[in-house]
């Protein structure tokens, strides 16, 4: 009966390291077949809630549900309906591209004949093919990046996360990725992905969250996000709400991610 | 039921993963193995002739003995480190694994928690079998002769394997609490340490009474002990008992700690 049935539902997460609280009481819901982009600087905690909703760890409070399955309680069930791909590359580079990604194949626990056919779509479908049988060690930094989000996807997940997908890459293989988020979604999976670039979360998300020091200052479309605070990108958004730029340094977020 | 299942597939896809890794950089394993051949010739034309002549009636019989009885005496001890040194390698495998994207990619799949581990410890014992076959190999190049009958071999095969997974199972959790590979490299030094303070190298009594008691109480001695009592045909009698039992406490703590350790590496 729900009109939009929700991918993702998270009601007051916080969480804290030692004296420091990273998320302090976080409320969204992402309806199914959408973006989210979780937006904010470093060390605004959004590493820290994606590591939260793929069940890395455990928030301090509050309730967080990933395709239907509470994810403190019911990890494995939610672990079969997502793909995470992180901030760090996620790839073996011993392997070779199709060696990674039938690595997926078996441990998604696909029969060998479909799970070469999902191996051969996916290598095309990432332009890996030529490279399909050199170690990965020897991509560059975009075809990595491809590489790790073919093999987030080798499972067919209906829900996917991507920390920072685009970071550290150059602008044409960004394009690229953007290109490859959008055709995700005519297939109808849910994406949830952090970014500190404002120009990202314009192009590729429905809802845009704005993260600042651990809480979300503002949520909406990323019109409704410059309506509000009457500038042209989201950038003057940023300013106008935390009363700071949305690039600043990167210590804190060092602390949180490793 | 299908849990198990599940384990021993996602296990046995680990292992290939693994497997392809030794089978692509053989200069790894070709290197674990070269640290005891290296011991062994060192041992046996440095020291041998010395050593040799201070072993209390050496074992090829009469007072006293020469290089030949020296190799006998520590060619169960070189095969020990062998396996220890395999082992030291794989908490550095496991640490580079840690310290990557990766393992972070295989904690949020619906995999069993064991299966990545299972993965470098039976790779390891791959590495464990064709390390001992070499190095014992060449100990027979040099001259060693053992006296062991069937039971024997398949004694010191069951000591050499059941260590090989005690000490493997260790550096698997100490890889994944070093942090880092290079924390992960030293972490088990005293696994390269132990050998010599034990019955491997010379007879505990000849050492000092405190350094004798160590000796004779650590895990090393009744492993190295009943290797050498296996090998020459002996019965082992208790050392085999005091064997197993360290190894499969050592092995049941260290399972269960790197499993829970796996569970949170990175942070939380």
């Amino acid at each position: 009966m729900n009109l939009q049935p929700t991918a993702i539902e998270v009601m007051g997460i916080a969480k804290s390291y030692d004296d420091h609280q990273v998320l302090r009481g976080i409320d969204l819901t992402v309806p199914i077949g959408t973006v989210y982009a979780l937006l904010g600087p470093n060390g605004a905690g959004k590493t820290t809630m994606i590591r939260i909703l793929s069940t890395l760890i455990t928030a301090d409070d509050g309730q967080a549900r990933v395709a239907g399955f509470d994810v403190a309680t019911r990890p494995d069930d939610v672990r079969r309906s997502i793909g995470v791909t992180g901030q760090f590359s996620a790839i073996d580079e011993l392997l070779t591209g199709r060696e990674n990604l039938r690595l997926m194949a078996d441990l998604a626990h696909l029969p060998a004949r479909e799970a070469g056919a999902r191996v051969d779509e996916l290598l095309a479908r990432f332009d890996l093919t030529d490279a399909a049988d050199r170690r990965a060690a020897t991509y560059s930094g975009g075809m990595k990046r491809r590489l790790d989000l073919a093999m987030t996807l080798v499972s067919r997940p209906r829900v996917i996360f991507l920390d920072e997908p685009t970071s550290g890459l150059d602008p044409r293989s960004r394009r690229d990725l953007w290109q490859i988020v959008r055709e995700l979604l005519t297939d109808g999976v849910t994406i949830f992905l952090t970014t500190q670039y404002l120009e990202e979360a314009d192009h590729l998300a429905h809802t845009v969250g704005l993260l600042d020091g651990g809480r979300l200052v503002a949520t909406g479309t990323p019109a409704e996000l410059k309506a509000l605070a009457g500038g042209e990108t989201l950038d003057d958004v940023f300013l106008a709400l935390t009363g700071h730029a949305a690039t600043t340094d990167d210590r804190e977020e060092q602390e949180t991610t490793r | 039921m299908t849990t198990m299942t599940y384990t021993a597939r996602d296990s046995a896809t680990m292992l290939r993963r693994n497997l392809k890794h030794l089978i692509r950089y053989p200069s790894l394993t070709v290197t674990i193995i070269v640290m005891p051949v290296v011991f062994l010739l060192l041992f046996v034309y440095v020291f041998g002739g010395t050593m040799g002549a201070g072993l209390p009636g050496g074992p090829a019989g009469g007072g006293g003995g020469g290089r030949a009885d020296y190799l006998h005496y520590i060619t169960p001890t070189i095969l020990v480190m062998t396996v220890a040194s395999v082992a030291n390698s794989t908490a550095i495998l496991v640490a580079k694994d840690a310290t990557e994207g990766i393992i972070d990619r295989f904690r949020t799949m619906p995999i069993s928690r064991s299966a990545p581990l299972n993965g470098h410890v039976l790779a390891a014992l791959a590495q464990t079998v064709l390390g001992v076959l070499v190095v014992l190999a060449i100990a027979l190049a040099l001259g060693y002769r053992g006296g062991a009958s069937v039971a024997g071999w398949a004694g010191a095969a069951g000591m050499i394997v059941l260590m090989g997974w005690t000490v493997t199972w260790l550096c698997v959790a100490l890889g994944l609490a070093s942090g880092s590979v290079e924390a992960a490299s030293n972490a088990p030094m005293p696994l390269i340490l132990l050998p010599f303070l034990s019955s491997g190298f010379v007879p505990t009594d000849s050492m000092p009474r405190g350094l004798a008691w160590v000796a004779e109480h650590q895990p090393f001695t009744p492993i190295i002990d009943t290797l050498r009592a296996c090998l020459d045909g002996r019965d082992p009698g208790s050392d085999a008992w005091w064997a197993i039992g360290w190894c499969v406490v050592v092995t049941a703590v260290c399972f269960w700690w790197a499993v829970r350790l796996f569970g949170r590496v990175g942070k939380g």
